[in-house]
């Protein structure tokens, strides 16, 4: 679970994170203020199956496809990369069209994202 | 008749619905209140009476109503300055500034950690040329300006007080708030620079300018509505705030400050959720902790020390993206909560608020929301109109009691500062926020729209939208700026301000002089990060 971005809207993840370790999964969470080139970074040492990225700031359209491209880069292409936060439709649309497995917007119950992540992340070769 | 006989013999032959009769915190709340509930009206007193519980002033909204004051701030300070003058020419009667990310975490627009953010969530101000923008033909002198800016708010400060300068206005007359609430960062909205012991030696720095310098200028609006937005409940919102307040108090008298001459600046910040009685006890019950404890502690002696005066804003996190209509409903009883709690300013949020930044349409039914309030309902006619009632009397001390528990634990701890390098208040929130997404999922509580009255298409609402050009624009024209400016100048300012950060000499001349000489508020915050050292996220969950 990682917090991209300067803001400090941080209720949601940590709750996301906390829903995710009671449904038995090893979570790892980054703590706020993460540049994408530090995700990728822990995404790799901690060597994880997915990368949940929260953003409430707006600035999904850049940070997203940032960090995919620095995954891309350090040659991982099997991570499952997901996130949440203030996006609107339309934006989640282009987001999941470059590769992002899943958006999911306020109101999503975090019963909804364990299951999702439950039928969705492979565990890497 | 007693209470339990009316519970035992007449209540129990009616029915219950099988739901939780809790508070949105989940405090438990009885069927009925009776004079038995309450601990004598002798605590109650009148209004502009020690402890203040029916309100600060003696005549309340009869004398003068509460500053409607919408926050606003998006884009290049052009923008926001156009947005100030529509606000300021709707009728409302003070400015609110919301700065972007960057400047909020002390960074310059040009900087790489900028990028994406410059002017998305706020205004971009990187330099005294942005912050003369933004108060263009907005007369100083007339307009109080509160600014929500925390860990670089000593730059800001000064930036707005050359602005003041430049307009021919003294310090003495500058008139405003600026957030300045240190403690809350780390304990719930998380921006800061340094670590929280240097961060509350610069606010102090701050407070003592301010009552040496600018006495009508608030240093700190002492800030619950974070820690509630976090996913405290009100107790703990309540608990913390006044925790953070004495924090500040008690550094500043060791500074060597008489209490009487800074604790009148102090101002605070509450969150007004949708639990109207307890919103509304919450409020009076933080008036009344706050006067006994400024007298008992610090031994205040002034009553404007003992007053809380308070700014409001109604809770963003109980908004709704789904049928975003019902949020004006939502926000007008919030704000409702808020006048009958007696609060100085207020801030109503707009509809569209969980979708983007709100659309001038959009703020305007915000402004008339508190308008209607204060002119249609006649709730402003008499002072603190729900005292007396059992209910609220009952919950307004059952609230005090609870929240002086916690500060009885966190003075054992040491006081705040030890507290937050514990994670206490912010494992404690964490925990309540868990709690109520775990009853929300439950349908233990209700969120209409949401998880109950959920309806399969949404019809969607017109969103602003920030043209993503004006972030170029912004760091084209920082860039110029800094090619431009007299370098040595900047660099022997800066000089000046990181000798003041070792020496301990109060920081607000220098940084006045900093941004006089065109210095930017990332490279000042810079010298904060070289002096102070850099605080990284525990990251509790």
């Amino acid at each position: 679970m990682a917090k991209p971005g300067l803001d400090g809207h941080d209720r949601g993840a940590k709750i996301i994170a906390r829903a995710l370790r009671d449904g038995g999964f090893e979570v790892i969470y980054t703590g706020l203020h993460q540049t994408p080139e530090m995700i990728a970074e822990a995404a790799i040492q901690e060597d994880v199956d997915a990368i949940g990225l929260s953003i409430l700031s707006g600035a999904h359209m850049t940070l997203f496809p940032e960090v995919m491209r620095l995954l891309k880069e350090k040659g991982v292409d099997d991570v499952a990369l997901f996130g949440g936060g203030i996006i609107p439709d339309e934006d989640a649309a282009r987001l999941k069209s470059m590769g992002v497995k899943e958006i999911f917007t306020p109101g999503a119950s975090t019963e909804d994202i364990v299951k999702w992540v439950r039928e969705n992340v492979q565990p890497r070769q | 008749m007693t209470k339990q006989e009316w519970l035992e013999q007449i209540y129990q032959r009616g029915k219950e619905r099988p739901v939780r009769f809790t508070t949105l915190s989940d405090m438990p709340v009885q069927p009925l209140y009776t004079p038995e509930d309450v601990n004598g009206y002798d605590a109650i007193g009148y209004p502009g009476q020690f402890p203040y519980t029916r309100g600060v002033y003696e005549s309340m909204y009869r004398g003068r109503l509460w500053t409607m004051r919408q926050f606003a701030g998006f884009g290049l300070a052009e923008e926001t300055n156009a947005r100030f003058r529509f606000l300021l020419s709707q009728g409302q009667d003070g400015l609110s500034t919301a700065f972007d990310m960057p400047t909020l975490m002390g960074y310059d627009a040009d900087h790489e950690r900028a990028m994406g953010e410059v002017g998305r969530e706020g205004v971009s101000v990187s330099s005294i040329h942005d912050m003369a923008r933004l108060f263009d033909q907005i007369p100083i002198a007339k307009v109080s300006t509160s600014m929500t800016v925390n860990c670089s708010a000593s730059v800001l400060l000064a930036a707005y007080l050359v602005v003041a300068e430049r307009q021919g206005v003294p310090w003495e007359q500058v008139n405003g708030t600026i957030q300045n609430d240190m403690l809350k960062e780390y304990i719930a909205q998380k921006e800061w620079i340094c670590p929280p012991g240097p961060a509350l030696r610069v606010v102090t720095d701050m407070v003592e300018f301010c009552a040496k310098k600018a006495r009508r200028f608030h240093p700190i609006s002492i800030s619950g509505y974070h820690i509630r937005e976090a996913g405290s409940t009100a107790v703990q919102e309540l608990a913390f705030t006044i925790a953070d307040g004495l924090c500040y108090v008690q550094a500043a008298v060791e500074r060597g400050l008489d209490v009487d001459d800074f604790a009148p600046q102090l101002s605070f910040f509450w969150d007004l959720h949708s639990d109207f009685l307890e919103e509304i006890a919450k409020l009076r019950a933080g008036r009344r902790m706050w006067a006994r404890l400024m007298r008992d502690r610090f031994g205040a002696k002034n009553p404007k020390s003992l007053m809380l005066r308070t700014h409001a804003q109604t809770a963003g996190v109980s908004l709704t993206a789904q049928q975003p209509m019902n949020n004006v409903v939502r926000v007008a009883l919030q704000a409702l909560a808020g006048v009958l709690g007696g609060v100085q300013s207020l801030h109503t949020n707009s509809m569209d608020e969980t979708l983007a930044l709100p659309t001038e349409n959009a703020v305007m039914v915000a402004l008339r929301t508190q308008q209607i309030i204060a002119e249609e309902t006649g709730v402003t006619n008499t002072i603190d109109p729900l005292g007396g009632s059992y209910a609220i009397e009952a919950l307004t001390d059952q609230m005090e009691a609870e929240a002086m528990e916690y500060i009885r634990k966190i003075d054992e701890m040491g006081g705040m500062l030890k507290a937050i390098d514990r994670g206490y208040p912010q494992r404690e929130i964490a925990e309540a926020a868990f709690n109520y997404q775990r009853q929300l999922e439950q349908g233990i509580k209700t969120v209409v729209g949401v998880n109950k009255y959920s309806i399969p298409e949404e019809i969607p609402i017109e969103t602003l939208k920030i043209n993503r050009e004006l972030e170029e624009r912004q760091v084209q024209r920082v860039r110029k700026m800094k090619r431009e400016r007299n370098s040595v100048a900047v660099r022997e300012a800066l000089k000046r301000v990181a000798e003041a950060c070792r020496s301990g000499e109060n920081l607000m001349e220098p940084i006045c002089e900093a941004v006089r000489r065109e210095a930017t508020v990332g490279e000042i915050s810079d010298i904060y990060r070289a002096e102070f050292g850099v605080y990284t996220d525990p990251g509790w969950i």
